[in-house]
């Protein structure tokens, strides 16, 4: 290769950063929906918030808590040049996820077995609030869920481009941008958490 | 040279570990405030730790403390954005139907 490869990191971060508001207000829109929602059936969110889970969702905060912090010294590692490190440090942010997504199966299909997903008989016969909380648990977590799939898909790529040598300490933003993407997972879980299982 | 030339700061690992752990505690402790009888101070509380932890994330694990004006602006801007959707609506949620 003889001419240089044309990179921007300024502009390639912008992009990011740019893509990741966006992803920040379509959560947010969740989130206000949430709030309207239990100013209007208080009693019934707190009804719903109870049969959640709070061992699993706590697990599940640690587990995506540690993922993040693998995934940002997988940005040192790259930039300190260690490539073998920085394979492992970005596997075990897969690892992490994995285990995310197991809980969440787990949470789920118990939800399921109770008869509460959304349209079910038992929801539809019940109060009007508690099927629009378990409704919008299941669309919040749903959303989060695909996004920790995608950001495994793209960190699980990264791994493999830091193996054969297409990523390194001079041309890293991919890696800085899939962390990126990786810490908004970990961002939106941390208001889903307290709203969901915690406060109610 | 451009003010937004940051590449290059490596956080170390120690730094991000030192993180990690106050997360792991504004975790525990926001388990234990909701576990107690605090009325709508949970709510408070709760979303207050929330933040906190948020702004961590994004300060450190994000890298946003190195980052320039430029990204610093835009992430105020889209904040704001989002607090006013959020306080807009409640104008009109809470007060519909009072005369």
């Amino acid at each position: 290769m003889s001419h240089p490869k044309h990179t921007d990191y300024n502009g390639d971060k912008l992009g990011m950063w740019l893509f990741l508001f966006t992803e920040l207000l379509l959560f947010g829109g969740l989130f206000i929906l949430y709030a309207v929602y239990l100013a209007r059936y208080p009693k019934e969110f707190s009804a719903g918030g109870h049969q959640l889970n709070l061992v699993l969702g706590t697990i599940n905060t640690v587990i995506l808590l540690t993922s993040s912090l693998l995934a940002a010294m997988a940005v040192t590692a790259v930039q300190r040049g260690q490539q073998r490190l920085t394979m492992g440090l970005l596997g075990g942010t897969v690892l992490c996820a994995a285990g995310f997504m197991l809980i969440k199966y787990l949470e789920w299909s118990a939800k399921i077995q109770h008869g509460i997903f959304p349209n079910s008989p038992r929801l539809i016969q019940g109060a009007p609030g508690e099927s629009i909380f378990f409704s919008l648990y299941y669309l919040s977590t749903g959303i989060h869920g695909l996004h920790v799939l995608i950001g495994a898909g793209l960190l699980g790529w990264v791994a493999l481009k830091v193996r054969s040598g297409a990523i390194h300490s001079h041309d890293y933003v991919l890696l800085e941008n899939s962390a990126l993407y990786w810490h908004l997972v970990d961002l939106i879980w941390i208001f889903i958490f307290p709203l969901y299982y915690l406060m109610l | 040279m451009p003010s937004d030339t940051t590449a290059g700061h490596i956080a170390s690992y120690g730094k991000l570990t030192a993180v990690w752990l106050c997360l792991l505690i504004l975790t525990g402790l926001t388990v234990l405030i909701t576990r107690m009888d605090l009325g709508g101070y949970k709510v408070v509380g709760a979303l207050t730790i929330a933040c906190t932890k948020a702004g961590l994330v994004i300060a450190f694990f994000m890298h946003m403390r190195y980052e320039g004006r430029l990204l610093r602006g835009l992430l105020f801007l889209a904040l704001i954005t989002l607090a006013l959707y959020m306080g807009l609506t409640f104008v009109d949620v809470l007060y519909r139907g009072l005369p």
